[in-house]
């Protein structure tokens, strides 16, 4: 009965855990993906089938798509732990708070980003994007999803507490999900033209970067607040 | 033979909790010292599951503190969260996993790192379901998934809501019993019940009791 678990292992616990009940319940894997592919697909049957019109609006199409469905299925990302329970033994767990949370946000980019990154490529070539572009939308997806994640988590940990907090998400977080949406687009169209798209990029993963190191911070506390 | 002061594990300086505009308790203090059991009476509405979040630090108090061992516990938070074992009405059981991934996790989670999570479930009569999913057991059975965690903890200060509500009477008194070893080895319970308890007499348990206050 000694407690000796490191803090890795108290995180790949929670990050286990996470993956296995999404495992069990498929439906929160396939929902946002399910959702992403759809918008997607209905663009070019509702702006007509032109190359030239399709490819200029691809980068825009695809990131929009991806944003919304990542903000699709934030909601679950502590509501269920609080309403069973688990999120106020987490809050009382001696392992620290920050490093819990980053894990339950990892678990969850894991589950809805990644298959995002994985589909996107095959949806632009509905689109035509240009060929050119490829590695930018990829590198940008790959930079800017988990900034949507954390970010994200920031605004479902202060809304977690309110039965209908959908919509204050929504426009709590939207906000914050802009520059993303900004340099990530810029980043895909300059590659497009064949330009260099570095700076979009650094600017991507600074902000990953810090929201990697500030938000589980600002989640913990936000948790708090909310379930007080 | 010089009895020993005991240890003062926890104290509430002048708590004032206030939900929906009206007051629940105000001023209210007390001390509880290591080997007590305490038992939150009242009314439903009074005010008693408030206490005991305000007690877990999971709830600010509207005035006042909570003091862990002479510290207040939003300063000492890592020791404090350390020494202290909570069981909320809600059990914290995730119905997706088995009774025995979700006992390993809730241990993990504390903490521990070697346990023998079988031992543990035979201990609370939930051996045979180990494999089940928390979401198909009865009520009685979930409730005690989430009790297991009693049976190996360290923790000296056990903050329990309802743990009786589900649990048949055998349950009842081996938990009473284990409330009375964790006693008498230096820990401490504070709970809320309705339920009458037949081993832990008056004379052990402690009473502290809110009115249900209309202002």
């Amino acid at each position: 009965m000694k407690k000796g678990l490191s803090f890795r292992q108290a995180f790949f616990t929670l990050l286990k855990r996470d993956l296995q009940i999404a495992v069990r319940h498929k439906g929160d894997i396939f929902n946002p993906l399910l959702f992403f592919v759809l918008v997607v697909t209905l663009f070019p049957l509702g702006i007509g089938p032109e190359p030239q019109v399709l490819s200029r609006v691809a980068p825009g199409i695809i990131w929009v798509a991806a944003l919304l469905a990542s903000m699709l299925s934030l909601e679950r990302l502590f509501k269920a732990d609080f309403v069973d329970g688990s999120l106020e033994q987490m809050l009382l767990s001696p392992q620290p708070l920050p490093l819990m949370v980053l894990a339950k946000v990892l678990a969850h980019w894991l589950l809805t980003g990644v298959p995002l990154i994985l589909v996107a490529p095959l949806l632009a070539v509905l689109l035509h994007l240009e060929t050119n572009s490829y590695g930018a939308l990829m590198a940008t997806l790959a930079l800017g999803t988990p900034v949507l994640s954390l970010l994200g988590a920031i605004g479902v940990a202060l809304t977690v507490g309110l039965r209908k907090g959908g919509v204050l998400l929504s426009l709590l977080i939207l906000p914050l999900y802009i520059p993303v949406l900004i340099f990530a687009t810029s980043a895909i169209d300059a590659a497009g033209l064949n330009l260099p798209y570095d700076g979009q990029l650094a600017i991507i993963a600074a902000m990953l970067v810090g929201s990697l190191t500030l938000a589980p911070f600002a989640i913990g506390a936000s948790l708090r607040v909310s379930t007080n | 033979m010089v009895e020993k002061k005991a240890e003062t594990l926890l104290s509430a300086d002048n708590l004032t909790c206030i939900r929906e505009e009206r007051i629940l308790f105000d001023e209210l203090s007390f001390d509880i010292q290591a080997g007590e059991i305490v038992q939150i009476e009242g009314p439903n509405g009074a005010g008693k599951t408030s206490l005991l979040r305000i007690l877990a630090g999971l709830s600010r108090p509207y005035a006042g503190r909570v003091n862990f061992k002479d510290e207040d516990i939003t300063r000492c938070r890592d020791e404090f969260n350390d020494d202290l074992l909570y069981l909320g009405h809600l059990a914290g059981v995730k119905s997706e996993l088995t009774a025995e991934e979700n006992l390993n996790f809730n241990l993990r989670i504390s903490g521990y790192d070697d346990f023998d999570t079988r031992g543990i479930l035979e201990k609370v009569n939930l051996s045979g379901f180990e494999e089940a999913l928390a979401g198909h057991l009865s009520a009685g059975q979930h409730r005690r998934t989430a009790l297991a965690r009693l049976w190996n903890t360290n923790c000296k200060l056990w903050l329990l809501d309802e743990p009786f509500t589900a649990i048949d009477k055998k349950g009842v008194e081996e938990l009473e019993h284990l409330f009375l070893s964790h006693a008498n080895n230096g820990g401490c319970v504070i709970m809320t019940t309705h339920q009458d308890m037949s081993i832990i007499g008056d004379d052990i348990l402690r009473k502290i009791k809110l009115d249900y206050r209309f202002v």
